[in-house]
């Protein structure tokens, strides 16, 4: 049941990404002065950018209420002590995310702000799913572990490169920077994710926990660098258009939805390379942090 | 296990601050113009003028239309889809929406204060007018002629930047901007077509191209100044001129397509 509800909670999340890359293409980040009413209201009309920024707004309080339950459930019913830092950090996440949702708006939409709230959405996307992987029969069953301890430097690498993917293309739709760093770091990225799934699957092919994300996560990444290309080709398409067009609506909130589940993928390969990868004999290596990334 | 999971919680911690730190607003003081020596009135008997036409060569630019759709009120005020107004070109051949004013050149004086207030209505779901001029200081009233929300968001570079709303048929805003700045983009993010400029200019030597692309600048005094036509979407251009006193001069501006 729990796991029922947390991949509810990671699809909501998801929907709530969606939500606000709509936001953000439709312009409509300012469409409502006000925080935490809209129009000095709890239900606006919903017309133009109100309906996204609102239709937002409404989302995210599901999902925020949706994290507290799921915090507080993991909290009664699961032993394992660091899932339960995990469901109330994801607490946490979402409530310092509308609060970074409630300031960018208040602030009119400071550069840091923005970005910061669209790397927050991304890293606590992932976290809901890292839960509900965690909450799941098939993490229960488990699996052999493996000779492999040069991998877990990737598995941390193609993640990491990942997300400061994610962050180049905030900046980029934040005006902050150009397009052009998110599109040069873009092989990099890429290229540090085929590596790792490479070397997955060609050492370690038999190995299903290893294998099947490794493979989802190829497959999002290369459907991902397409609908990039896809963006900004619609983007360039609609330069001259009078307010924004649905074409590069579309393509760009398909583009971070995408973004998040490739960031969540990344780290769900991670995670699996880091609970069976390693020396077979030792204790498996854990990291001290994770690097705190741009 | 734990370990890495306390970790990226931290990690998250650490990426909250540092991607969200800068969340100060540079607050730009709506500070008061400088003072300038006293007002003294300009000498009519021997103002000069500045009059000229802002041509338009090249390719006419089509109009392009704008989708209502999404707010039903905009769309019903409508008997024919609007065009945007970013690139009108007159029949006779001159370029609307231009910013003439004079940049620079001026003597160091304070010019008579604008007594009248500015209207920037929001109506059908455009910007009434597209373009306006103001003095620094003077009095701005907007208002909502729409059956439905607008937003009223100038982004400043120079002056403060806000965001107001404003309800159906609501209350009138009087605003002003302190500080001279040509232009100052208006924009409306629940109708993100709606788009409007308004240049602040410390003295009244300013003018919005119409129907017939001319302008008129008058009651300068003796002296050379440098005129600047600006464009939202073919930029600024400037010319010098001079002019003695009770003389007018034509200066002509073309923009190429
Ligand atoms: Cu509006």
């Amino acid at each position: 049941m729990l796991h029922r509800f947390s991949v509810l909670v990671a699809c909501s999340t998801l929907l709530l990404v969606v939500a606000g890359a709509l936001v953000t293409s439709n312009d409509a980040g300012l469409s409502v002065p006000d925080w935490p009413l809209s129009y000095g209201q709890l239900m606006p009309k919903m017309e133009g950018g109100i309906f996204w920024e609102h239709g937002h707004r409404m989302v995210a309080t599901t999902v925020g209420f949706l994290t507290l339950i799921l915090a507080v459930w993991i909290a009664r019913v699961e032993t394992r002590p660091w899932l339960r830092i995990l469901g109330w950090s994801a607490l946490g996440a979402v409530v310092a995310q509308g609060l970074l949702g409630g300031i960018t708006v208040l602030l009119l939409q400071p550069k840091p702000v923005s970005i910061g709230h669209a790397c927050l959405a991304e890293l606590f996307f992932s976290t809901t799913v890292a839960i509900a992987w965690f909450t799941s029969p098939a993490w229960r069953r488990g699996g052999p572990n493996v000779e492999d301890p040069g991998l877990h430097r990737l598995a941390l690498a193609a993640p990491v490169s990942v997300f400061i993917q994610l962050a180049l293309g905030a900046a980029a739709r934040h005006k902050a920077l150009g397009a052009l760093a998110h599109i040069a770091w873009a092989p990099v990225t890429t290229g540090m994710v085929l590596w790792l799934v490479t070397r997955i699957l060609m050492r370690h092919s038999g190995h299903g926990q290893l294998r099947t994300p490794a493979l989802a996560l190829v497959t999002i990444t290369f459907a991902q660098v397409f609908l990039g290309i896809a963006a900004y080709m619609s983007r360039i398409a609609t330069v001259d258009a009078p307010q924004p067009m649905k074409v590069m609506v579309v393509f760009t909130s398909a583009h971070v939805a995408l973004g998040a589940m490739t960031l969540a993928c990344s780290i769900l390969t991670g995670i699996q390379v880091f609970r069976y990868a390693g020396r077979v004999s030792a204790c498996p290596t854990i990291p001290e942090a994770l690097p705190a990334n741009s | 296990m734990k370990k890495f999971w306390i970790s990226l919680g931290v990690a998250a911690a650490l990426m909250l601050n540092g991607c969200g730190g800068g969340e100060k607003k540079e607050e730009k003081k709506a500070e008061a113009p400088a003072a300038a020596p006293a007002a003294a009135p300009v000498d009519d008997a021997n103002a000069a003028t500045v009059t000229g036409k802002v041509a338009f060569s090249g390719a006419k630019p089509t109009a392009k239309t704008i989708s209502m759709e999404a707010t039903p009120a905009c769309a019903r005020a409508h008997s024919t889809p609007q065009k945007s107004e970013e690139a009108v070109v007159n029949d006779n051949g001159t370029l609307r929406y231009t910013f003439v004013w004079v940049k620079a050149g001026l003597p160091d004086r304070q010019w008579p204060a604008a007594s009248n207030t500015v209207a920037l209505d929001q109506s059908g779901c455009m910007y009434r007018p597209h373009m306006l001029g103001v003095r620094a200081g003077q009095d701005i009233e907007v208002t909502n002629s729409d059956p439905t929300n607008h937003n009223i968001h100038p982004l400043p570079k120079v002056n403060r930047e806000w965001n107001e709303s404003q309800p159906p048929k609501g209350d009138k805003k009087i605003k002003q901007f302190a500080r001279e700045e040509v232009m100052i983009p208006v924009k409306c993010n629940v109708h993100p077509w709606m788009k409007s400029y308004i240049g602040v200019v410390n003295h009244p030597f300013f003018a919005v191209t119409g129907e017939d692309g001319a302008f008129t600048l008058k009651g300068l005094p003796p002296g050379e100044y440098t005129i600047e036509a600006w464009h939202e979407k073919y930029g600024a251009m400037e010319q010098k001129v001079k002019v003695e006193a009770k003389e007018s001069k034509a200066v002509d501006f073309e923009f190429k397509g």
